[in-house]
């Protein structure tokens, strides 16, 4: 070998010595399942879409997000984020706030007069939509999206269900719903008012349908018996909120006690308390630690001056008052009457205690199962009768407005499978990205940005929404506070990091590769990779 | 501060790329078409954290000069397993004379440039610990005395890890090596000075002094480039763990750097002409067992023969470093 003077090596001739040989396991990359992701009853891709969110690229994120729940920015508004509460920064600071992340995004694309893309080419499959509210808007958007003709009726005047007759507007504005129904329907969707579906099977047929997709919601109210004089107004709450939607208003009087412990108790009292009551008050027979409510809407309620008496029961309603029994709990946490009594003066008795489904278009269909007032549905959704699925809260689940978009999104897959006549394929759940992969040193201090809320005053006295969004530079920053758990965002720390040069960047976009000719199996890539997104697997020998 | 750290991108500057900082914003080790100095194929054990160290120096270096770099080296690990006849791993020019004389032999490629009228050739010269406290000593104070026009960088991994690890003055009190074992009443290296090369470097008021760790990438190279700018006698100790010598986990070798930083057991700070003008704070300030016990060559001083006032002495270090260089953030001290 020729070489110029006093040059004895060439340059990089080491390449020849391949110390792959030397290694006994080797790194590999992997995505793992972010437990936002995991915890998000519609499915959302939560790390994906923030992952364009951080980049300030805001109708890709959107895009992203849009491909699993078609509605964000009511999703940001009435979502109780199950996906914060599972969030790994939690563990380091505070969990992200994708909650108000979604309702940027959801707001901006209402602002930019951002569309879906184009549904795909037409199957000539037509589907029935029974229900104009979060599970049926979402079955329609998917059912849409995948080339079929979709057609909703819906009992009512106006769509949304739960979302516009169940939520007060101080917590969703109408004009925001209105907003993401209209873009629904753009996608060719029919929806047609005032169309109660008597009998399901003699609506499939008077139409062609080839497959119907139940989702009334539950919207009667349930009663309790309650001794009470002729001049006591006692009402439920799904009526009460129901009638906020129309030109007259409820009268409630000065005085409101509402009867109940969830989350619509709550949206009840201080519905009251802006309708002019001088007192809400929540007579909840345990305690608040044990109180089905979101512990944050009832510190609002609070704030808002709602309140509550603990561990009571209404026995009797007489005229302009109740009489409460104080109860108190046992060793297994149950109430019990303690045979103390209280009167409290009341102007009306509202009813939260939970709503039912009205099953009437059910009736004579073969092979359908109903179980505690709920219709049974199988993993993919469908009920015992071919062709018929169902799901929202008229399904055995948490009654949410998330889990009943989740429904949706779920049945509408299945639809598609089922008109196909294949089954859905789910692929496994990818590994955990559990907060002990992660290596957060690397991540930056960073708390989360507080939403502004709307003055007390305000609160009190109008329906204008209580929570502010974010804006531009508030939302880029929370978008950047996620750790993208278990999901490469491109770092470059295993490119850099690796004493043996044994990784190829490969550009932006298309992250890295191992060269496995060089690469030793130290395992410093996996200690350092921030998000673990690597792992360290045996080698064969 | 050093450098500006980039706060609030997600990683801010910690990692060593982010895709959200603009492109001159970002690191050398970030860039697909960083120069590689020292290639793949190289001998270094799993997980060499001098390997990696030099690494990041030397691409700096490259991309400061723009890649009109010579280097010479001293015998070592680093000069053993990167260049075992007939490879070698460096892609640039490369020399290597003898254990002692790696200042020297720069020196005169320095001399060399000058003669030549060749301004834009820069010299570096670089050796591990041994090489360079201990018998390349004589050679590199006359270079530092003579201000010449090299940046001589010294891979600090606290020992003779080549031959077997044997003590250096660089070894850590208490540490284990093959000549310092665990027995007697004081096991491991003794407690003494030692050779605080910085110091000593910047008591010839040289224009240019630091020191860094492989776990702070963008302080790293934010030093060499500065260093790169600079003309005359200019010298950068890297703490560089050893998973051999040390008896640490492959994975550990930036964590171990992390830690020794973040204890106060190695102060990273940077000195012109003879005075301290930044220094790297702590981020989160740890006990120095943190930094002990994922390590072999201390195992003696836990577990049921535990020296715990050894440990208590190892802390007094690490606290009387975060006094002299004030290495809490502000508002702690």
């Amino acid at each position: 070998m020729q070489k110029p003077f006093a040059i004895t090596l060439k340059p990089g001739t080491s390449l020849t010595n391949h110390t792959g040989t030397w290694r006994t396991a080797r790194p590999v990359y992997l995505d793992r399942l972010p437990p936002c992701n995991n915890a998000c009853p519609a499915g959302e891709n939560i790390q994906g879409w923030l992952f364009h969110a951080e980049s300030g690229e805001y109708e890709k994120a959107w895009r992203v997000l849009v491909e699993n729940n078609p509605l964000p920015a009511v999703m940001g508004r009435v979502c109780y984020h199950p996906c914060e509460g599972a969030c790994n920064r939690g563990q380091l600071d505070s969990s992200v706030g994708i909650n108000s992340v979604e309702r940027f995004l959801g707001d901006e694309a209402i602002k930019r007069g951002w569309k879906f893309a184009a549904p795909a080419a037409s199957t000539g499959k037509k589907v029935l939509v029974v229900g104009a509210g979060p599970s049926g808007l979402s079955a329609a958007y998917h059912l849409a999206r995948l080339g079929h003709k979709v057609e909703i009726q819906e009992a009512g005047p106006l769509a949304g269900g739960m979302m516009r007759f169940g939520i007060p507007k101080y917590r969703l504005p109408r004009e925001v719903l209105d907003a993401e129904v209209q873009r629904i329907l753009d996608l060719g969707v029919t929806l047609k008012f005032g169309t109660k579906v008597a009998n399901i099977e003699q609506s499939m047929k008077d139409g062609g349908f080839d497959a119907a997709f139940l989702a009334v919601g539950a919207h009667i109210g349930k009663r309790t018996f309650i001794p009470a004089g002729d001049a006591t107004k006692i009402v439920d709450a799904v009526s009460v909120l129901r009638s906020m939607e129309g030109e007259d208003k409820p009268m409630l009087g000065r005085r409101v006690v509402v009867y109940g412990g969830g989350n619509t108790a709550i949206d009840v009292a201080r519905t009251a308390k802006r309708l002019g009551a001088t007192e809400a008050i929540i007579v909840y027979r345990r305690t608040r630690d044990k109180m089905p409510a979101h512990d944050f809407e009832v510190e609002e309620a609070l704030q808002e001056g709602v309140m509550v008496k603990w561990l009571s029961t209404i026995k009797q309603a007489g005229e302009g008052n109740i009489t409460i029994e104080k109860m108190a709990l046992d060793e297994k946490g149950y109430p019990q009457p303690t045979g103390e009594f209280e009167t409290l003066e009341a102007d009306s008795v509202v009813l939260a205690l939970g709503q039912d489904v009205d099953l009437s278009l059910l009736e004579g269909v073969s092979g359908l199962e109903i179980k505690d007032g709920t219709v049974q549905v199988s993993p993919n959704m469908m009920t015992g009768h071919p062709g018929i699925f169902a799901g929202g809260d008229m399904v055995p689940s948490e009654r949410t407005v998330t889990v009943a978009v989740g429904h949706g999104k779920k049945a509408a897959r299945n639809i598609d499978a089922w008109l196909r006549g294949a089954t859905q394929e789910v692929p496994p759940k990818h590994e955990l990205a559990e907060f002990d992969k992660l290596n957060t040193w690397y991540y930056s201090d960073a708390d989360k940005t507080v939403r502004p809320m709307l003055d007390i005053i305000r609160r009190q006295t109008s329906f204008d929404e209580v929570q502010g969004g974010l804006n531009e530079s508030t939302a880029l920053f929370e978008a950047r506070r996620c750790l993208s758990c278990g999901n490469c965002f491109e770092c470059d720390n295993c490119y850099g990091v690796c004493p043996d040069n044994a990784v190829i960047k490969l550009g932006p976009g298309k992250r890295f590769e191992f060269k496995y000719d060089y690469c030793k199996g130290c395992g410093i890539c996996v200690a350092e990779c921030p998000c673990g997104a690597i792992k360290m697997v045996d080698e064969d020998i | 501060m050093s450098f500006q750290p980039v706060k609030f991108y997600q990683t801010g500057t910690l990692t060593v790329g982010n895709r959200l900082l603009a492109q001159d914003e970002r690191s050398v080790q970030a860039n697909q078409m960083r120069s590689n100095s020292i290639n793949s194929g190289h001998r270094a054990c799993q997980g060499c954290g001098e390997a990696l160290g030099a690494r990041y120096a030397i691409d700096a270096a490259m991309a400061e000069s723009n890649g009109q770099l010579i280097a010479a080296n001293a015998t070592g690990c680093l000069e053993v397993f990167s260049t075992p006849y007939p490879e070698s791993s460096w892609q640039l020019p490369w020399i290597h004379s003898l254990f002692g004389n790696a200042p020297a032999v720069a020196t005169g490629i320095a001399a060399a440039m000058k003669v030549k009228g060749r301004n834009d050739v820069r010299v570096v010269a670089q050796g591990g610990d041994g090489g360079t406290t201990d018998i390349g000593f004589g050679c590199l104070s006359g270079m530092f005395e003579r201000n010449d026009d090299v940046l001589y960088i010294c891979y600090d991994n606290q020992g003779y890890m080549n031959t077997g690890v044997q003590r250096s003055s660089a070894t850590p009190p208490a540490a284990r090596t093959a000549t310092t074992m665990p027995v007697g009443p004081e096991p491991g290296n003794v407690f003494g000075q030692g050779k605080n090369v910085p110091e000593i470097a910047m008591a010839h008021n040289i224009p240019y002094v630091a020191t860094a760790t492989v776990a702070d990438l963008r302080d790293l190279e934010y030093k060499v480039r500065k260093a790169m700018q600079m003309r005359g006698a200019r010298y950068i100790q890297i703490f560089v763990p050893c998973p051999l010598g040390w008896g640490a986990a492959s994975h550990d070798t930036i964590r171990l750097a992390r830690l020794a930083k973040e204890t106060g057991m190695f102060p990273v700070f940077e000195a012109e002409h003879g005075e301290v003008t930044s220094v790297l704070k702590i981020r989160n300030k740890v006990a120095v067992e943190e930094y002990l016990k994922p390590q072999k060559r201390f195992a003696h001083l836990f577990g049921k023969h535990a020296h715990p006032e050894t440990v208590a002495r190892l802390q007094a270090i690490a606290d009387r470093n975060i006094r002299k260089y004030n290495l809490l953030p502000e508002g702690e001290n």
